[in-house]
C-alpha cells in the first residue's frame, strides 16, 4: 500500500530541509572563564570544526598548550571528510522514499538517520576523551588526577573555564527531520494496519507489519 | 602644617576669587560649592557600565591626549602623540620614530593644546581627533578606531602653533595660526627690526575626505600679531574663519605690559572661500619651505615625506580676504555659536563679553563701513560688527561654549567662574564657581552646530587644595557641572595629568562598537613581520644583527641567541603571534638606552640594542600575559668583537638548535571565510 501524497511531500520536503546542515553548524562549545567574559566558542559543522569568532579556535589552542592538549586541526577528523557525502545520501534518499511511497523504504531511512546521530555522538565522545586525556607529559599545568573532557552534552567547570556543549541549528533541524519522519511513518503505520483490519475483516487475509 | 595651607588658600581667595566669593555668597549659594544631593548618583557608573560620554584632553606639556568618561571622570587612556613614550616604545621603536621627525631633526616632545574633532555638517562625526604641537609647530591626527596617532604634518613659517587646529564645517580645512610672529621666510635680522621684518602666518591644511591624510593647501601671511585662538564658522558663516589676535601694537619685548596698550585688538575673518579662489588665480606665490609630513603606513610603519614649499597669500593680492574686527582688549578665546551667526570673543582683560554679529559683518563689509586699514586690511567699525556685549560678566573671559538651547558658557580666569548667558538678550543667567582658574571649558559637541548640552567641563589652570596634597607639583584639575537645568550644578571634581587645555567630548555610542581589538596578523605587511614560530630567525649583515622574533603565550621565538658582538647594533623585531583581545606582549632586555616595546595583538614592533659590555644578558616580557608571565624570557650572549662563536638561535628550523614550535597552530590562518558565518 502506499503512502498518502501528503505524507510523501512531507517527507520530502523534510528531505530537502536537511540541506540547512549545509550551512550551519551542528554544535556548538562555548567556554568562559573569569578573563574571557565574551567567551570563547567552537563550532562542529558537518565539514569541519571553526571557532566561534574569527580567531577562537587559534586562541582555544593557545590555551590547552598549557595543559598540554592537542592542537584542535580542522584537518584532523576523517569523519567530517565523509559527512557531507553521507548526508547527501541521507537527502538524497529521503527524496526516493517520498517517490517511492512505499513504508518499509521510510523505516530503514529513519532508522539509518537515528544510527548515524548516535554514531555521531559517539565518535564525538571519543574524541573529547582523546583530547581530554592525552596530554603532554611536559605540560605547564598538570593536575594530578584532572582531565579536561568537554561534555558531549550540558556543562562542565574545568579549570578556570566553565565549558558547555550544546546542538546547534543543524542538530536541532536534524532532529526535527526525524521527528517528522517518525510521526509520518506512525501514522502510515496506523493507516495500514487499520486498512489491513478492515481488509482483514472482508478479506480474512493476514498482514504483516514492520515495527520500528 | 594645616596653618600655611590655610593661610595659602585664603591668600589665593582673596587674591584670585573675590568674585567667586561673592558669587559663592550671593546667587550661587553654598548647596552648590562641592558636590551635594543627588550629585553622587548623576556621575556613578557602576562597575561594568560604560560612561556616556569619550571625552578627549589635550595634555598640554605632556604633548598627548589623555581620554577621559563622562560623568565619571575616569581615565580610559593616554595616547602618546608629541612625546617619547618609554611605556610601549612610540618614538622610540623602529616603526614609530619617524612620526616625530622635524626640520629641526627629532622633536620627542611638544605642548599640545587643543584636540578637535572631525566634523560633518558642522557635527562631531567620530573620525579623527586633531591636536596641535604649539612649540616645535605640528599637528597630529588620531584615528578613533583605534585611539592612536597617525599622522603629524609640521607647519612651516609658523612658530609657536597656538590657535591650532580648528576644523572647518566638513573637515575641508584644519586651519592653524601662529601665537609668535617671526621673519618670514626666517632669517638673521634684529629683533627690533619686529615691526618690519616679523609676520604672523595662518595656514589652512586640506583633509582628505576619504583617508584623513592632511596638506598643506595655501598660507596666509598677515601683520606681526601673536594670533591667539580661532575657531571656524558654521552655517550661514561657513567659508570663514577667525582668529583672535593680541599685541597689535607689535611689541617685541615685555608684552605683558607693552601688548596691553591698545583699547581694542582685533579679529581677523578671513574668507577662506575667497583664498581658494585667489590660489586657484595663481594669486599665491611659491615660497620655498621645508616640512616633515609624517604619516604611518598601512604596514604600520611611519614614513617621513619632506614638504619643500608652500602658497603664500597676502592680504594685498587678495582683497576681500580678510578683514579685522576690533575686539576689546587682547581676545584669547572666539568662539562661534550653533547657529553660525555669533561670533563670541573673550577679552582676557576686558570688562564685558563682546559678541560680534556674523550677518552685520557681512553688512558692514558691503556698506564699506571700515574705520580704516591696518597694514592694508580693513578694519571694520566695531558698532557695525556688533551684536551686543554681556556686561558685568566677571573678570578675565577667555572661552564660550554653547549648550544648543540658546545659552553660552564662558570661562572666567580671573573670577574663576563659568558664566552663563543668554544669546538672546546677552544677560548673564547664572554663574558656577570653578577650583580654580578655570581656562578652557568645554560642553560636548559645544562647538559644534549640534551640542550635548548635558555637561559642562571646566579644565583649571590651579589645583591647589583640591586633593590629598602631594609635594610641590599637583595634577591638574577638573570640575564636571550639570548643565541640564536652569542652574549649573557641580558633580563632580577630578584630577587630570598633563596640564588639559582643550578638550573634546562626543556620545560613547558613536566610537564604542567601532573600536578595533586587534591586528589582523594576517595582513601584517611588516617587513620584519614573522608570522609563524617557523620563520623566525636571525640575521646578520655586517655589524648589523636582525632578529625577527615571535611572542606568544608564554614565550619568545627564539629565546636564546648567540654570537652576538661587541660593537654591533641589534634590531629585535618583535612580533606579537596572539589574535586575542587584550592580550599585548612586552619586550625589555638590559641596558636599552631607548625603552621596552608593547607589540598588541596581531602587531610588530622594533627596538634597536647596542650592547656595551660582554656576557649574557636576559630579555624579558614587560606586559603580564599569562599565568606563566615570569617565564617568558629569554637570553642574549655578547662575545667580544672578532669571537668564534657562532651566530646561532633556537628555533623550530634551525639546523643545530631546533626545537619543537611550541606554537599551537598557525594563528591567523583559520578557515573562517564560509558563507553564512
Amino acid at each position: 500500500m502506499r503512502m498518502r501524497a501528503w505524507s510523501r511531500w512531507t517527507i520530502a520536503v523534510a528531505s530537502a530541509l536537511l540541506l540547512v546542515l549545509y550551512v550551519t553548524p551542528l554544535w556548538r562549545i562555548q567556554l568562559y572563564a573569569p578573563q574571557y567574559p565574551e567567551g570563547l566558542g567552537l563550532r562542529i559543522w558537518v565539514d569541519g570544526i571553526t571557532g566561534a569568532k574569527p580567531n577562537d579556535l587559534n586562541s582555544i589552542n593557545g590555551l590547552n598548550h598549557y595543559i598540554g592538549m592537542h592542537a584542535i586541526e580542522p584537518g584532523d577528523f576523517p569523519e567530517l571528510r565523509l559527512m557531507p557525502w553521507l548526508l547527501a545520501g541521507f537527502i538524497g534518499a529521503g527524496l526516493l522514499v517520498a517517490l517511492v511511497g512505499k513504508r518499509g523504504p521510510l523505516y530503514a531511512w529513519l532508522q539509518l538517520i537515528l544510527l548515524a546521530g548516535v554514531a555521531g555522538l559517539v565518535d564525538f565522545y571519543r574524541w573529547g576523551y582523546a583530547y581530554g586525556h592525552e596530554l603532554d607529559e611536559h605540560a605547564a599545568i598538570k593536575v594530578p588526577g584532572m582531565s579536561y573532557q568537554p561534555p558531549v552534552i550540558g556543562s562542565k567547570q574545568l579549570l578556570n573555564f566553565h565549558a558547555s556543549s550544546w546542538p546547534d541549528i543543524g542538530a536541532w533541524v536534524a532532529c526535527l527531520v526525524l521527528a517528522v519522519g517518525l510521526a509520518i511513518a506512525l501514522f502510515e503505520w496506523r493507516r495500514a494496519h487499520r486498512a489491513a483490519g478492515d481488509a482483514a475483516a472482508s478479506l480474512s487475509r493476514p498482514m504483516v507489519g514492520v515495527v520500528v | 602644617m594645616s596653618r600655611p595651607t590655610i593661610r595659602e588658600t585664603l591668600v589665593a581667595l582673596v587674591g584670585l576669587g573675590c568674585t567667586a566669593i561673592v558669587a559663592a555668597c550671593s546667587g550661587a549659594g553654598a548647596s552648590r560649592v562641592g558636590a551635594t544631593g543627588d550629585a553622587a548618583e548623576k556621575v556613578y557608573v557602576a562597575p561594568g557600565k560604560y560612561d556616556e560620554f569619550y571625552a578627549f584632553f589635550s595634555g598640554g606639556f605632556d604633548g598627548q591626549v589623555g581620554v577621559y568618561g563622562l560623568p565619571s571622570g575616569r581615565l580610559l587612556k593616554h595616547v602618546p602623540v608629541f612625546s617619547q613614550n618609554s611605556e610601549n616604545g612610540w618614538g622610540y621603536s623602529e616603526q614609530t620614530k619617524p612620526m616625530l621627525a622635524t626640520s629641526y631633526g627629532f622633536v620627542p616632545w611638544d605642548d599640545a593644546h587643543h584636540p578637535q574633532l572631525s566634523q560633518t555638517r558642522g557635527v562631531p562625526d567620530g573620525r579623527w581627533l586633531f591636536i596641535n604641537g604649539n612649540n616645535t609647530p605640528r599637528i597630529a591626527r588620531l584615528d578613533l578606531t583605534r585611539f592612536e596617532t597617525e599622522e603629524i604634518l609640521e607647519i612651516p613659517n609658523s612658530a609657536g602653533n597656538h590657535s591650532s587646529p580648528f576644523v572647518t564645517e566638513n573637515n575641508e580645512y584644519v586651519v592653524a595660526g601662529t601665537r609668535f610672529s617671526v621673519p618670514v621666510p626666517q632669517r638673521d635680522v634684529s629683533i627690533e627690526n619686529y615691526k618690519q621684518d616679523f609676520s604672523g602666518v595662518l595656514s589652512y591644511i586640506r583633509v582628505d575626505s576619504a583617508t584623513g591624510h592632511m596638506a598643506i593647501a595655501f598660507q596666509i601671511r598677515l601683520p606681526g600679531f601673536d594670533y591667539d585662538l580661532s575657531h571656524s564658522g558654521k552655517g550661514p558663516s561657513h567659508g570663514w574663519s577667525f582668529f583672535t589676535s593680541y599685541n597689535s601694537e607689535e611689541g617685541n619685548s615685555k608684552l605683558e605690559v607693552s601688548a596691553s596698550q591698545n583699547d581694542k585688538d582685533y579679529i581677523a575673518a578671513i574668507n577662506w572661500k575667497t583664498a581658494e579662489q585667489c590660489v586657484a588665480q595663481k594669486k599665491a606665490v611659491t615660497e620655498p619651505a621645508r616640512y616633515a609630513h609624517n604619516l604611518m603606513g598601512e604596514d604600520g610603519v611611519a614614513r617621513t615625506e619632506w614638504g619643500s614649499s608652500v602658497q603664500m597669500l597676502t592680504p594685498k593680492a587678495c582683497p576681500g580676504m580678510v578683514y579685522y574686527l576690533p575686539t576689546p582688549k587682547s581676545p584669547h578665546g572666539v568662539d562661534v555659536d550653533p547657529t553660525g551667526e555669533f561670533i563670541v570673543a573673550g577679552g582676557k582683560l576686558a570688562t564685558v563679553i563682546p559678541v560680534h554679529s556674523f550677518s552685520k559683518m557681512q553688512k558692514a563689509i558691503a556698506d564699506h563701513a571700515f574705520t580704516g586699514e591696518v597694514h592694508g586690511i580693513p578694519v571694520l567699525k566695531y558698532e557695525a560688527t556688533m551684536a551686543g556685549e554681556v556686561q558685568n560678566p566677571g573678570l578675565g573671559p577667555l572661552h564660550t561654549e554653547f549648550d544648543g538651547r540658546g545659552n553660552a558658557y564662558t570661562s572666567m580666569f580671573l573670577s574663576s567662574e563659568i558664566v552663563k548667558w543668554s544669546l538672546k538678550d546677552f544677560k548673564v543667567l547664572d554663574r558656577a564657581p570653578t577650583y580654580y582658574s578655570v581656562g578652557h571649558l568645554m560642553i560636548p559637541g559645544g562647538d559644534s552646530r549640534k551640542p550635548w548640552g548635558k555637561y559642562a567641563l571646566a579644565l583649571n589652570k590651579i589645583t591647589k587644595d583640591r586633593y590629598l596634597p602631594t609635594g610641590p607639583e599637583l595634577t591638574q584639575s577638573a570640575q564636571l557641572y550639570d548643565i541640564s537645568g536652569d542652574r549649573m550644578k557641580l558633580l563632580l571634581d577630578f584630577p587630570t595629568i598633563g596640564e588639559p587645555h582643550y578638550a573634546q567630548a562626543l556620545p560613547a555610542a558613536m566610537l564604542r562598537d567601532r573600536q578595533l581589538k586587534m591586528y589582523s596578523l594576517k595582513d601584517n605587511k611588516d617587513p620584519y613581520a614573522v608570522k609563524t614560530e617557523m620563520k623566525t630567525r636571525v640575521e646578520r649583515t655586517g655589524k648589523v644583527v636582525h632578529v625577527l622574533m615571535t611572542s606568544v603565550r608564554s614565550h619568545f621565538m627564539p629565546d636564546k641567541i648567540e654570537g652576538i658582538q661587541l660593537g654591533d647594533t641589534v634590531y629585535f623585531h618583535l612580533t606579537n603571534l596572539e589574535q586575542d583581545w587584550d592580550v599585548p606582549h612586552g619586550f625589555a632586555i638590559t641596558g636599552a638606552n631607548n625603552a621596552e616595546l608593547l607589540m598588541m595583538p596581531g602587531q610588530t614592533r622594533t627596538i634597536m640594542w647596542v650592547p656595551q659590555r660582554i656576557g649574557v644578558f636576559p630579555f624579558y616580557c614587560t606586559d603580564f600575559c599569562s599565568a606563566l608571565h615570569q617565564e617568558m624570557q629569554g637570553y642574549v650572549r655578547v662575545s667580544p668583537r672578532g669571537s668564534k662563536v657562532e651566530l646561532l638561535w633556537n628555533s623550530p628550523t634551525h639546523k643545530s638548535w631546533k626545537v619543537a614550535a611550541l606554537q599551537s597552530t598557525t594563528p591567523g590562518h583559520e578557515t573562517v571565510a564560509r558563507g553564512g558565518r
